[in-house]
């Protein structure tokens, strides 16, 4: 019998913990099926963050390293120093990446760093409960915003695929979503050329995935999926925002 | 004979952690340590090493976090407020059971303090920085020459023990201008990292670098067998050197560049008829306890002097259990005590007995 569908060799064969209907898992399945396909899980090294995908380090069967809240570029930064062939990304919330660990991203871009960043953007912070994040749009209600973020006092959100790619350092830079089979289809290629400006040594890479939390957003998986189509795409459009690749 | 050269406290790191095979370099400017980067910027370089200007101390502890998982000899330097900011990723290296060496060129504190030389940062450095129950190897150089051997050692002792190593010194020290030969003490043999974070190759299970047990009594596992390494630490690799001690009767007891002063304050005592002797720590953790208790007997009194407010002072009571009486001499704010400073106080303590 032919087998059409299995697990990607690169996860590991464990229940992973995520909430019913959270687009983590599509992308830990994403980055899995990449590392199959470059053939590289020898020589990766993942690097997971403090957030709703600590425990990445026990899903990916490449070597891995769990960093302190926001400093897995730095973390990533100190690995692929040591050996530049190795290939090494990181997995980060939007709390993790672009606020407590906002300077280690920017400097990481900013140095061009041949890693790569897979941007988990939920607009909410997940593990700790539901509070508010760089991402939350305008007017979007969550523990710490009960009203809705006030931009007059909480600020705006912090677009960072756009922030990134005003800098000279980045190779590739990609916004894409995981609400539907295209967009997903769509990821999955992004991941693929991150990893790949990667191997070739073209310097930084970056995909943010633009993700649910239904959990804390406080819908189903399916209302999740329309929320996000409805109010994260509108803010956060998907597209390539800087491409070097190519050079 | 190896060649003598002249070289300053803070250079004198650098290269001797370069023989030491630290061939990885993260850091942040700040002054008194500066030198140390600007060495290591020049030399790693030519000898296909790296050396990171990193964003903040925060990113340079955390790219040695990193170095260190893959398996790495790695070292960051700083002065007390990037020290502060270090903390951070050193409790997580201690918590991953990572080795890694940090050097601490202390400045005067509280807050920016000064830029004049301290001692200051000894309860910051020998009760833990970070957060968590854990503890970092201390070592505490006197000499130019004497921070080259220990900087060999201290890569030693981090990889031996899988833990942070920090060396301390002081702008007085980092900028003092010594005679020295690179002739490495001989290393001890070390276990291979098999831990290490730099790819299975497809040749084994994949290795995790990691601090975090969710379940209280899987943490509670770790770290009491962490603490058993601590034990034997404390037990096996205290060191002090001792002058003059075999008939004092009155022990001055300091650390680092102090300590060399302390010396001279000793000399001239005993040419007063004051019998002085000195206990330099050379660990700080583990703090040589046993070299004191020996004295408990035969001194009537301790001084301990320090460019602080009174910080290792404590550790010297608590080493005799308070069963001699132990006085604190000590400057601050960048300031230096002076032997004729330390002779009168110590005088002052033994009329008080006489
Ligand atoms: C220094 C530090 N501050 C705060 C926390 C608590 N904390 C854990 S996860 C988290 C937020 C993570 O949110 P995000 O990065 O958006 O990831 P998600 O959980 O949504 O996947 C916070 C604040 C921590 N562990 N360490
Ligand atoms: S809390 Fe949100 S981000 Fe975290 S696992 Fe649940 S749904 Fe996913």
């Amino acid at each position: 019998m032919k087998q059409v569908f299995k697990k990607p060799a690169a996860l590991c064969d464990v229940p992973l913990h995520y909430c019913p209907g959270c687009t983590h898992g599509i992308v830990h399945r994403l980055v899995a099926e990449v590392i199959d396909e470059l053939g590289i899980e020898g020589k990766t090294i993942g690097v997971a963050p403090v957030g709703c995908s600590v425990f990445a380090y026990d899903y990916f069967n490449c070597d891995m390293v769990e960093a302190a809240h926001g400093r897995a570029p730095a973390v990533a930064t100190g690995i692929k120093r040591t050996n530049l062939d190795n290939i090494v990304f990181t997995y980060q919330g939007d709390g993790d990446l672009a606020a407590i660990g906002t300077a280690e991203t920017v400097h990481a871009a900013a140095r061009g760093e041949n890693i790569t960043i897979i941007f988990i953007n939920n607009a909410i912070y997940g593990m700790t409960g539901g509070q508010m994040a760089p991402t939350t749009l305008p007017g979007q209600v969550t523990q710490t915003s009960p009203y809705g973020r006030n931009t007059e006092t909480q600020g705006f959100p912090i677009r960072v695929s756009e922030m990134l790619a005003t800098l000279d350092g980045p190779a590739y830079i990609e916004r894409v979503a995981v609400d539907c089979v295209k967009n997903i289809n769509m990821a999955k290629r992004a991941i693929k050329k991150a990893f790949t400006c990667q191997v070739e040594k073209k310097g930084f890479s970056l995909v943010e995935v633009v993700s649910t939390c239904p959990t804390n957003w406080g819908l189903s998986p399916e209302e999740a999926m329309n929320w996000l189509r409805e109010n994260m795409l509108p803010y956060y459009p998907l597209g390539v925002y800087c491409d070097k690749t190519s050079k | 004979m190896a060649e003598k050269v002249l070289l300053k406290g803070n250079e004198a790191i650098a290269e001797a952690a370069i023989l030491s095979g630290c061939r990885y370099f993260f850091g942040y400017p700040i002054t008194p340590q500066t030198e140390i980067s600007a060495y290591m910027a020049k030399r790693m370089p030519k000898i296909g090493g790296v050396f990171l200007q990193a964003e903040s101390e925060i990113s340079a502890c955390n790219m040695v976090y990193g170095a260190a998982a893959a398996g790495a000899r790695v070292m960051t330097s700083s002065s007390s407020p990037g020290i502060s900011l270090k903390a951070e990723a050193i409790s997580y290296i201690a918590g991953a059971d990572l080795p890694a060496v940090v050097v601490n060129i202390v400045r005067a504190g509280p807050g920016l303090g000064g830029i004049q030389p301290a001692q200051s940062d000894y309860h910051q450095a020998t009760k833990g920085l970070g957060h968590g129950d854990y503890k970092m190897i201390v070592l505490a150089p006197s000499s130019v020459q004497e921070i080259i051997n220990l900087t060999a050692e201290a890569f030693d002792l981090a990889d031996f023990y899988r833990m942070p190593v920090m060396i301390i010194g002081d702008g007085m020290l980092g900028q003092m201008m010594e005679p020295v030969t690179f002739e490495l003490p001989e290393g001890r043999k070390l276990p291979e990292k098999t831990w290490a974070t730099n790819g299975t190759g497809m040749k084994r299970p994949h290795n995790v670098v990691n601090s975090l047990y969710i379940q209280p009594n899987d943490l509670e596992r770790i770290v009491l067998e962490r603490n058993k390494k601590y034990q034997q630490i404390q037990e096996t690799e205290a060191k002090a050197e001792t002058y003059c001690m075999e008939d004092a009767e009155y022990m001055i007891t300091a650390y680092g560049s102090t300590a060399r002063i302390a010396k001279n304050a000793v000399d001239e005592l005993r040419e007063q008829g004051i019998k002085a002797g000195l206990i330099r720590p050379i660990t700080l953790w583990p703090f040589p306890e046993e070299t004191y208790k020996q004295y408990v007997g035969q001194v009537k009194a301790i001084l301990s002097v320090e460019m602080s407010l009174g910080q290792m002072v404590d550790d010297v009571k608590l080493a005799v259990e308070s069963k001699v009486p132990v006085h604190f001499y000590g400057r601050c704010g960048g300031n230096i005590p002076y032997p004729n400073e330390i002779i009168q106080k110590m005088k002052e303590i033994a009329g008080g007995i006489a």
